[in-house]
């Protein structure tokens, strides 16, 4: 009993990482029907710039999010607005050609500027302290706080996305960007605001991910693959569906790896096909443009 | 009057294919005018060159005294000219009352606010958390127009506002036209229903495969001449 909990903990709390790394991922979907094959070197890349930031200036690594945060946005502004406008349309794979491109690209300059020694955000005792509660079930600070900084993040998404203007000009430009041009927006400033807001959480991902285990330039692409698959078994679209969808990844890789270490990233696979064999829409499709 | 929108040898292409082929048109300020015509005529591609959605060439087009050919479609909406699009192309992820406010977020001040829009339509204050696509065409139909004149426009182009709707659902819509020109808005109506555009129009023009073939005075003009110029019989 005790063991089924921890696991199904274990599960949850990985679940947040993923969640944390996949909203961006979810949400340039959600606006733009893009997918960015190069997401996981972006949030390799956001771990670095944590790097650099906390070195030079001396900061703890959750302040370094001051700096990383709306770095990340600028860049995703300018990556939307430079290169991916032109690629996106009815058809999906010039975006998909390009930003493999970038991924290649971020890969190899970030092995030629910091070799592909691996490196770590030193976040104190962060990292290290957690609560056991009675009966040999355990749980990090570090990864509690993922969890509930990608719950929280997804909240106040969902927040803005319903209550904001600029929200509603996102949902909008994501039904019909022709028509949000009578409305005065111009979808090329629209569509790179959204990318500028994901932007932003690869760069909370990011910093996450690097105070959270050893990183080098070669780990964006495994990173792509469960944002993918969570956002997946979420459904397309919807924010609250990813965060479902890292769960069930999660806790499908804790089971797996409770059963024998070496089988954890297969059960989360497995689960991922599984789901899109019986509900390829996905656990919480976005219907509303069905 | 003064000229609100003038066109002068207005063409418009899709790649190779020549839809437009020199358009001359005016509208004053104030003025409802009509453009009838049959099926691919040209009057859509019209209606999307004057507002920037196609690239068209010519003499250009002049909106206010400047000339706006070259100006891209979001820009030409916040100069306050609203298309009503064929098909009503609401956002199916906002309410009613999302869909109208979105109208107004780019626009400047003017008669039309979210009250005096529901003034106008009634029926929509009731259904206004309902997502826009829930509602029947006509209601869809009056969320479209609430959703244009949002923007407070000088010019109101309308694209077949009675396609797919039941009469009585047409003749709602025609109804509310007299307040909607008493605010101040001058109007295109394209209308493949002859009886109706006579009816709110001022002056009429045909389009016959992309080329002007009758204009004149609503009143002015005979059945005859018209079914001649609609369909081209000689
Ligand atoms: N996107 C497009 N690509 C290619 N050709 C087009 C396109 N849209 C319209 N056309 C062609 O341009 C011509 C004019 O079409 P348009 O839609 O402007 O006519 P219309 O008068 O609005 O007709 P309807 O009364 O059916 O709405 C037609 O021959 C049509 O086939
Ligand atoms: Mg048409």
């Amino acid at each position: 009993m005790a063991n089924l909990l921890d696991t199904l903990l274990q599960g949850t709390l990985l679940g947040g990482r993923y969640a944390l790394m996949a909203i961006g991922l979810s949400l340039a979907f959600g606006v733009m029907r893009l997918v960015n094959v190069a997401h996981g070197d972006f949030i390799v890349l956001a771990a670095y710039l944590a790097l650099v930031t906390v070195n030079a200036l001396g900061l703890h690594p959750l302040s370094a999010l001051l700096i990383v945060v709306p770095a990340m946005a600028m860049l995703g502004y300018a990556v939307q607005r430079g290169l991916l406008n032109r690629a996106i349309g009815r058809d999906i794979m010039p975006a998909l050609l390009i930003t493999f491109g970038l991924s290649v690209i971020i890969q190899n300059s970030l092995l030629e500027v910091f070799s592909a020694d691996s490196r770590r955000l030193q976040a104190g005792n962060l990292s290290s302290t957690g609560v056991s509660f009675a009966d040999g079930i355990s749980m990090g600070w570090f990864p509690l706080m993922t969890l509930a900084t990608a719950a929280l993040t997804i909240g106040g998404l969902e927040q803005f996305f319903r209550r904001s203007r600029l929200g509603r000009a996102f949902r909008a430009v994501s039904d019909d960007p022709e028509i949000v041009q009578l409305m005065g927006y111009d979808p090329r400033h629209v569509h790179a605001l959204a990318m500028a807001v994901a932007f932003a959480t690869v760069g909370i991902a990011g910093t996450f991910f690097g105070i959270g285990t050893i990183f080098d330039p070669a780990l964006g692409p495994p990173q792509l693959l469960f944002a993918f698959e969570a956002v997946i078994i979420g459904g397309m679209g919807s924010l609250w569906g990813t965060l479902a969808g890292s769960m069930v990844l999660g806790i499908a890789q804790a089971i797996g790896f409770r059963i024998d270490p070496g089988w954890g990233i297969l059960f989360g696979h497995a689960a991922f096909l599984i789901i899109l064999a019986v509900r390829p829409q996905g656990l919480f499709p976005r219907t509303r443009d069905a | 009057m003064t000229l609100l929108l003038e066109t002068r040898g207005l063409t418009a292409f899709y790649g190779d294919f020549q839809a437009l082929y020199g358009i001359d048109f005016e509208v004053a300020t104030g003025e409802v005018v009509a453009i009838i015509g049959a099926n691919g005529a040209g009057k859509s591609t019209f209606l999307r060159s004057l507002v920037g959605l196609v690239k068209s060439a010519g003499e250009g087009i002049r909106f206010g005294g400047a000339g706006i050919e070259s100006l891209p479609a979001h820009v030409i909406a916040r100069l306050g000219m609203a298309l009503v699009p064929e098909g009503r192309r609401l956002f199916p992820s906002l309410s009613v009352e999302e869909n109208l406010a979105i109208g107004a977020d780019q626009a400047g001040e003017g008669p039309w606010t979210l009250a005096s829009v529901y003034d106008l339509f009634p029926m929509l204050r009731e259904r206004r958390t309902a997502p826009a696509t829930a509602l029947s065409g006509g209601q869809q139909q009056m969320v479209a127009i609430g959703r244009a004149l949002m923007g407070n426009p000088r010019l109101l182009l309308c694209d077949e506002l009675s396609l797919g709707l039941a009469p009585a659902a047409v003749r709602n819509i025609y109804a509310v036209f007299p307040q909607i020109r008493a605010a101040g808005a001058a109007i295109v109506l394209v209308e493949q229903d002859v009886g109706q555009a006579m009816r709110a129009a001022d002056r009429l023009y045909c389009f016959q495969e992309g080329r002007v073939s009758l204009t004149g005075r609503a009143g002015a003009l005979s059945r005859e001449q018209i079914s001649q110029a609609y369909f081209g019989l000689h």
